[in-house]
């Protein structure tokens, strides 16, 4: 069954919705990214929550006006309107008042969002509100969604995209560095604009189907995900786009399975999981390899140790130190070093000697921080920087 | 370029005030100044970065806007997130943006251009690292390499010295000395006034208030720095300092 969602064999509906939350998974992770880069992922939360009074306001407005509440471009325009009021709120209160970004996020969001919630309530009690289903709106719902909507969301979805592409330079330059952005000419206050009006554009646009609760975590999860896998800002971008849209497309499929299940949800669900296998298993930042790291990082102390005492004469007490100078072939049976182990041996007390220069030095205290008494010193200096050590080197070592 | 009555201020409080200063072509010049002095606030609104209450920037005699592609800036180590997801070569890159535009793609050329400017400073063995895996001295080497890639006509550096090893001061002011070379323009906030006759042609004083500007040569005296520094210098440490005696 699940299988057959996947491959799109489920019918007319579940097509629709999975392929729409797909194109929503990929424009959230993609904005997401610069948001988190920005720094700026909460504010997400409050425009999030800001929707929900524009979602009431435009319902009534266009049933007063006699047409159909629900019509859904007629309900996103009315609250992507209350978003940007909410947004425009935040960015008040955090430069006119003393109030902190995220007390000020804080309020705008409970407010917007109680007030929106009463909104609903008056809907329900309109004569024709019984229907309106815009508690929805909360949650999302993929139930019955039509093709003009899966529509809207595609094609919003494909803009976002497509504007963040263009934008990508000036808003990763203003993530980085807002100060030189600014020297250079770049407007940093209509770059983070454009920043979080993408990311109210994701927002209005995934309210059907993940609902204004849960969709900050589409913006969230998959670049933080992504940041466990590169140190790259586009890679980034684009790891973060593919877990987006993977964790929608799959969440919405295993929604469209199983029955009652509601699609916002479950996509977050998928999404988390993508970020607790990344957690452990991604290289670098990961768990795990930081567990592997560890190990190797010991292996190398107890080699360091066994070439200084080498190179010193000095006799080596513990026998997981010989085992590993005797794999790297540095050590005969025996226990005395090879001609390998002992040119390893007198760089390493080379080495030794240079850290000690540079940590007793003031000047090097940048260089002195990634001290770890085992490091290639031409993995941490550069060839100047060393040649500065080694000036100061005295002693028949300095020949070396 | 020339600044005229530039006033910022932080809420009541202004940190510069009415300071008038000019940067002389092919010359280098030091900021020197006690901490919150307001330097880095004065190079941020001669800059445009912050917007003054009062006065105006111009360069080579035209207003700064039309000419901030012939200003690079080099902001304070201490002003980024050095765990952004970026590597040495793409920071350089970012002085290219000019250059780049919105959707250009970074071609072979542009990263050869970057390579030379990070070999500029001693760095290019670094390019594929992430930036935060650099000692200070080297991310400070970094920001220098990006404004090198702007290839400008005005450097502005923030406490291009703070907290960097000897090797990489060495570096540093080597650079600037091949600008100066070239014609360009160098000013930079410094905070160690034993080495400002050494590496500087001018100097300007600020507390706040501009105290005094001018020639190393005639400037640099006991008295400006005790008006700069009130009661803040003592005196053992003035005598210890290579005065100028105007
Ligand atoms: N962003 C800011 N907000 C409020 N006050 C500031 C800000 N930046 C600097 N200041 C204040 O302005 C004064 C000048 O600061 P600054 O220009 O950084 O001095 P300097 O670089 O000479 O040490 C200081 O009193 C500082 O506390
Ligand atoms: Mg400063």
């Amino acid at each position: 069954m699940f299988w057959q969602a996947v491959t799109l064999q489920l019918g007319y509906n579940a097509t629709l919705v999975m392929l729409g939350a797909a194109c929503l998974g990929v424009a959230a992770g993609v904005t997401g990214t610069f948001l988190f880069l920005r720094k700026r992922a909460l504010v997400s939360d409050a425009i999030s929550h800001a929707t929900l009074p524009g979602v009431g306001l435009a319902f009534m407005a266009m049933v007063a006006l006699g047409g159909d509440g629900r019509n859904l471009i007629g309900l996103l325009l009315g609250s992507a309107a209350s978003a940007g009021l909410g947004l425009l709120c935040v960015n008040w209160l955090t430069r006119r008042t003393r109030l902190a970004e995220d007390a000020a996020i804080g309020a705008v969001l409970s407010v917007f969002f109680g007030f929106g919630i009463v909104l609903l309530t008056i809907v329900q009690t309109m004569s024709s509100g019984r229907q309106a289903g815009l508690e929805s709106f909360l949650l999302g719902s993929t139930a019955g969604m039509l093709w003009n909507e899966a529509i809207v969301i595609a094609v919003g979805g494909a803009l976002t995209l497509a504007l963040v592409v263009a934008l990508r330079r000036p808003m990763t330059l203003v993530a980085f560095d807002p100060e030189y952005a600014a020297a250079t000419g770049t407007n940093v206050s209509r770059v983070d604009l454009a920043i979080m009006g993408l990311a109210m554009a994701v927002t209005v646009i995934g309210l059907k189907i993940v609902g204004l609760i849960l969709i900050v975590a589409m913006l969230i999860i998959p670049p933080v995900t992504a940041r466990f896998w590169t140190d790259r800002t586009e890679a980034m971008v684009i790891i973060s786009g593919a877990a987006g849209g993977l964790a929608a497309y799959i969440g919405a499929a295993w929604s469209a399975v199983v029955p009652a299940m509601p699609t916002g949800p479950i996509i977050v669900l998928v999404s988390f999981a993508g970020f607790v296998l990344s957690l452990l298993l991604a290289p670098g930042r990961g768990v795990l390899a930081a567990v592997l790291r560890h190990r190797r990082f010991q292996a190398r102390v107890h080699m360091r140790q066994g070439l200084l005492a080498l190179a010193q004469g000095q006799p080596i007490y513990e026998g997981y130190t010989t085992r590993i100078l005797r794999r790297h072939g540095l050590v005969s049976a025996d226990g005395v070093a090879t001609e390998a182990g002992r040119a390893r041996a007198s760089k390493a007390l080379l080495d030794e000697k240079r850290w000690e220069i540079i940590r007793a030095d003031q000047a090097m205290e940048g260089a002195a921080a990634l001290y770890d008494g085992m490091r290639a010193l031409e993995t941490v200096l550069t060839s100047d920087q060393i040649a500065e050590v080694d000036a100061k080197l005295t002693g028949p070592e300095a020949l070396a | 370029m020339a600044v005229r009555g530039l006033t910022v201020s932080y809420g009541e409080k202004p940190a510069v005030f009415s300071v008038d200063m000019t940067l002389t072509k092919g010359r280098m010049t030091a900021i020197v100044g006690p901490n919150g002095a307001g330097k880095s606030t004065l190079l941020k609104a001669a800059l445009g970065i912050i917007s003054p209450l009062a006065g105006q920037a111009t360069v080579y005699g035209k207003p700064l806007k039309s000419q901030r592609h012939r200003i690079a800036y080099v902001p304070q180590r201490a002003s980024v997130d050095w765990d952004f997801p970026t590597r040495v070569i793409d920071v350089v890159l970012m002085g290219l943006q000019r250059e780049l535009g919105l959707l250009g793609r970074v071609r072979a050329r542009h990263t050869a251009q970057a390579m030379e400017c990070l070999e500029r400073v001693g760095m290019q063995d670094f390019a594929d690292r992430q930036i935060g895996q650099l000692s200070g001295g080297q991310q400070q080497r970094v920001f220098l390499a990006r404004a090198l890639a702007q290839n400008a006509d005005l450097y502005m550096l923030d406490e291009p010295f703070a907290g960097v090893d000897a090797a990489t001061e060495r570096a540093i002011i080597s650079v600037l000395k091949s600008l100066r070379e070239e014609g360009k323009t160098v000013v930079a906030v410094h905070h160690d006034l034993a080495t400002v006759a050494e590496y500087f042609d001018d100097i300007f004083l600020i507390n706040t208030r501009k105290v005094a500007e001018g020639p190393v040569e005639t400037t640099f005296t006991a008295d400006n720095l005790n008006k700069t520094y009130g009661g803040r210098l003592a005196m053992a440490q003035i005598d210890q300092l290579e005065l100028a005696t105007g």
